[in-house]
């Protein structure tokens, strides 16, 4: 039996330890919002935080993780849709489909974690998740306008 | 255009029911949560497409599909406008095919493709929303014992003018709901609309953002089993054997069954289990008759269809022939389209349960009356004895519309296990293996220009694969698939850009043994890009501009000229591109709409293509939601370019080589050129607009870098062509 940490919650999770996280997420723990499209690291549809960075979740292996690390997915972003990006993408009505957004979304978490006024070279480096629908430039108009916020700015 | 009065009297779909609203769409145990209304509450419809609760929460009923295309949002804006309820208040849900069966189709069509969401039932959710509000104005009218003309509307409350008495929607909803629907409503005149035609933001975003948005593959049911499923890679073969004992022990597993006969699935408690079991079993296929299939063979199959006596007549005016053979100069050149998979970013999925007398299924789907077919058929029942609960999609793009393989697998699954839900979930792998793939074609154009270097005659030969041989037999006209000459007909929603005094297109069919599908923007892909790339080429051989080559040929098309015209002039096409920037232009009606694009391309010594910018114009007549108009153009060029810089599938042994996307890649965002979108809608039509931009796409970018490297490229995608040994003087 593995503990993790999950959007600030310690858990205990009962499977075998090569299950990769987003299976623990998605089946163990009803977080569906953290999604499965290629399952080979490629999309970033399954994209969370570890520690504030962005991670492919649909292949780290449960037994990676340890109880230290603070695991966020897109519940836990906040509790009320209330993160600069989280109101960002609905003022731009970024979303298509949808499906790839919580990924979209975390990974951007995850660059203005570390970057919190990114260039549009440093969203091109950093942004590799994949959007069938074609939103690629209303999601790099959501980061800057979520690096706005962030500051205190206005939409 | 004025006022339009229309006759409903017979309309089925305005007979009164007392069928209760809110919930229609809920499966049993279904968490629908937000935009979708989840009241279980019993509140009577006003009619099948307006349901007002006391609380003046309005429910739109929606039957086409939302899979991010934003239809969700327009047809409830429509129904809104007429209704004049206020926008605030809206929910939406979707019925229930069942429900539609039960009723004779009250909805219509569920169809969701052919960019038909809008423009397909623009007419009849106006009128419903309409229809609504005369009765919810009646019933106020009677209870105040007032006539009707002496009350009026806004915003869902309504008001006895005289004596300033005011009432709202819901609270004389459920008295609306028992009276007779009007014979005759009026629909406003487009200019007057106020929530339709604005760019209000969609009705489906906040779930989105949270991870609360349901998709079908995040459906949980009490008692559910996982499935995970593997069809013989090879098109046509079969499942020879399996050997479930090796796996029957593995953690989770409770069943391996046949499924068909070519797949074979693993039943688990958790989907992981069930994939990882599945991956263990020992499996054997007979491969049966294309094993040895691969592309070069189909190439040769198409090759040899360009050079076929036997070809259908798509579009002919006068005698092309002879006038190539007067030309004083013809031109000749031969593309070809590959293969290539809808690539939902949400795999194929379904839930099943079934029991001797009932079926239910839970999808995702384009098409819920289809998935409702597929899974009466599969479940050996009557379709009254089913129900399809519909989910949002992960992405469509035609996969999910015309097929529905997915459901019929899910419900062959749970019949094997009564009364259990099973969530059969494909791999990705499984998904590009096993795709209704856009369709494989060649074309030959050859061109013929006179002294002068206009154009006298023109032959467009395409040799190719019928979607309708293979997926709509009925719908093909003496064996003829018209679908093929998308863009390029005579006349109607997908007619051809130009006056040519002397045209043949024709088809040499050819069907390899490789599933084709309707995939977003359908057979305009290519064609576009044999007809915009090649006028293109005849420009260059003429000397000429290439959108004043265009231009001439455009004099009775000025709806297609007002696009292309829109793109020229926003994107400065009479000026000099940036140092090192290069331009490309394409025009087609599609859809029923008119687009038109200009992109700007730099192509570096290494030979590595960058797009700049894209201007896109669009006229699809009426324009809904604007916003959502602009999505949907920006969409449509990540989907084009896509599909021209690396998407293709290739046969090798009788199955695609691509199987995820490492070996199917897609544009990313370091690739997305800034887009520009103009808006232009003409009124007096309705076009649609999910699909018709990226038939541009493509060849604006091709020419574009042609004029930055004096390369054709003619065979798609770009990624299996080196620019940089072809890179010399640009030649614009």
């Amino acid at each position: 039996m593995a503990k993790l940490k999950i959007n600030g919650e310690l858990v205990n999770i009962d499977v075998d330890g090569s299950t990769p996280l987003l299976w623990v997420l998605r089946e163990q723990l009803g977080l569906t919002g953290t999604k499965y499209s290629c399952g080979i690291g490629q999309c970033g549809s399954c994209t969370v935080l570890v520690d504030g960075e962005s991670v492919r979740s649909c292949v780290i292996p449960v037994s990676s993780l340890t109880s230290s690390e603070e695991i966020v997915t897109i519940e836990g972003l906040s509790s009320d849709g209330s993160h600069p990006l989280q109101k960002a993408w609905a003022e731009l009505d970024v979303p298509q489909c949808g499906y790839c957004q919580p990924g979209m979304i975390m990974s951007a978490a995850a660059l203005l974690n570390s970057n919190p006024n990114p260039s549009d070279e440093d969203i091109n480096a950093r942004m590799t998740n994949i959007c069938r629908c074609g939103t690629y430039n209303r999601v790099r108009e959501g980061i800057h306008l979520a690096a706005r916020l962030n500051k205190g700015g206005r939409s | 255009m004025t006022t339009q009065r229309v006759d409903i009297s017979r309309r089925r779909f305005l007979i009164g029911t007392a069928t209760a609203g809110a919930g229609l769409s809920l499966g049993l145990y279904l968490p629908l949560a937000g935009s979708e209304a989840q009241a279980a509450g019993t509140t009577p419809e006003v009619n099948a497409w307006v349901v007002i609760e006391p609380d003046d929460t309005v429910i739109i009923r929606i039957a086409r599909s939302e899979m991010g295309q934003g239809t969700l949002t327009g047809l409830a804006q429509l129904v809104v406008e007429e209704l004049e309820c206020d926008w605030s208040r809206v929910k939406t849900e979707y019925p229930t095919p069942g429900q539609s069966l039960a009723r004779g189709r009250v909805w219509g069509s569920f169809s969701t493709g052919g960019s038909q969401g809008i423009r397909g039932s623009h007419q009849y959710v106006r009128e419903g929303g309409a229809a609504a509000r005369e009765m919810l104005i009646e019933a106020a009218a009677d209870i105040w014992g007032v006539p009707v003309e002496e009350c009026r509307v806004s915003a869902g409350v309504i008001t006895h003018r005289p004596t300033g008495r005011s009432t709202t929607y819901g609270k004389v909803a459920s008295a609306a709901s028992g009276l007779v629907p009007p014979l005759q409503v009026e629909l406003k005149d487009p200019k007057d609309w106020k929530i339709a035609g604005k760019p209000v933001k969609r009705l489906d975003t906040l779930d989105k953002l949270s991870g609360k948005q349901v998709y079908g593959a995040d459906l949980q049911l009490p008692g559910m089993r996982n499935a995970a499923i593997r069809a013989c890679p090879v098109f046509g073969g079969k499942l020879a054997g399996f050997n479930a004992a090796a796996v029957s022990k593995m953690p989770g597993v409770r069943a391996v069954v046949r499924v068909e006969d070519n797949a074979v699935a693993v039943v688990a408690d958790t989907w992981w289990q069930a994939r990882t079991a599945l991956d263990a079993l020992p499996v054997s296929w007979d491969e049966g008759p294309n094993a040895m299939l691969n592309s070069a063979s189909i190439a040769q199959s198409l090759d040899e269809g360009l050079d076929a006596d036997d070809a259908a007549v798509g579009n002919q005016a006068g005698d092309a022939k002879s006038a190539l053979g007067r030309a004083a100069q013809t031109v000749e050149a031969t593309y070809s389209y590959p293969y290539q998979n809808h690539a939902t970013m949400e795999p194929m999925n379904a839930t099943a349960r079934w029991t001797e007398d009932r079926c239910e299924v839970w999808c995702p789907t384009q098409n819920g009356e289809a998935a409702l077919q597929a899974a009466a058929e599969a479940a050996g029942l009557p379709a009254g004895q089913c129900e399809v609960y519909k989910i949002h999609l992960g992405g469509g793009f035609g996969r999910r519309g015309a097929f529905h393989d997915f459901v019929r697998q899910a419900v062959l699954i749970a019949k094997q296990m009564p009364g259990v839900p099973v969530k059969l979930l494909w791999t990705r792998e499984e998904d590009m293996q096993h795709g209704h793939y856009h369709p494989i074609t060649k074309a030959r154009l050859t061109g013929g220009l006179d002294e002068a270097g206009n154009l006298v005659g023109l032959h467009v030969r395409i040799s190719g694969q019928s979607i309708l041989a293979s997926v709509n037999p009925g719908w093909m006209q003496n064996g003829v698939d018209m679908f093929v000459f998308q863009g390029l007909l005579p006349e109607g929603d997908h007619a051809i850009s130009y006056t040519i005094e002397n045209l043949l297109i024709d088809h040499a069919m050819r069907n390899p043994p490789v599933p084709p599908g309707f995939w977003r923007g359908v057979n305009v892909n290519q064609n576009a890009v044999y007809m915009e790339c090649f006028i293109d080429e005849l420009a260059h051989a003429a000397g000429k501009d290439p959108l004043e080559f265009r231009r001439r040929l455009m004099a009775d098309h000025p709806k297609n000229l007002a696009v292309l015209d829109a793109v020229a002039e926003r994107a400065g096409w009479d000026k000099p591109a940036p140092a090192g920037v290069h331009r490309g232009l394409a025009v087609c009606k599609a859809f029923a709409s008119y687009v038109a694009a200009c992109a700007e391309v730099s192509v570096d010594t290494q030979g590595r293509v960058k797009i700049h910018r894209i201007v896109a114009a669009t006229d699809p007549g009426h324009a809904v939601n604007p916003q959502q108009i602009e999505a949907q153009v920006e969409g449509s060029f990540v989907f084009g370019l896509s599909a021209m810089l690396y998407g293709e599938c290739t046969l090798k042994d009788g199955r695609v080589e691509q199987d995820n996307f490492h070996t199917y890649p897609t544009l990313l965002m370091s690739e997305m050129p800034v887009v520009e979108v103009i808006v232009m809608p003409s009124g007096g039509f309705w076009g649609g607009v999910g699909e018709p931009t990226i038939a541009v796409a493509a060849p604006a970018v091709l020419n574009a870098i042609y004029a930055a490297t004096g390369k054709r490229i003619r065979q798609l995608p770009l990624k299996n062509t080196d620019l940089q040994p072809a890179l010399r003087m640009p030649v614009a």
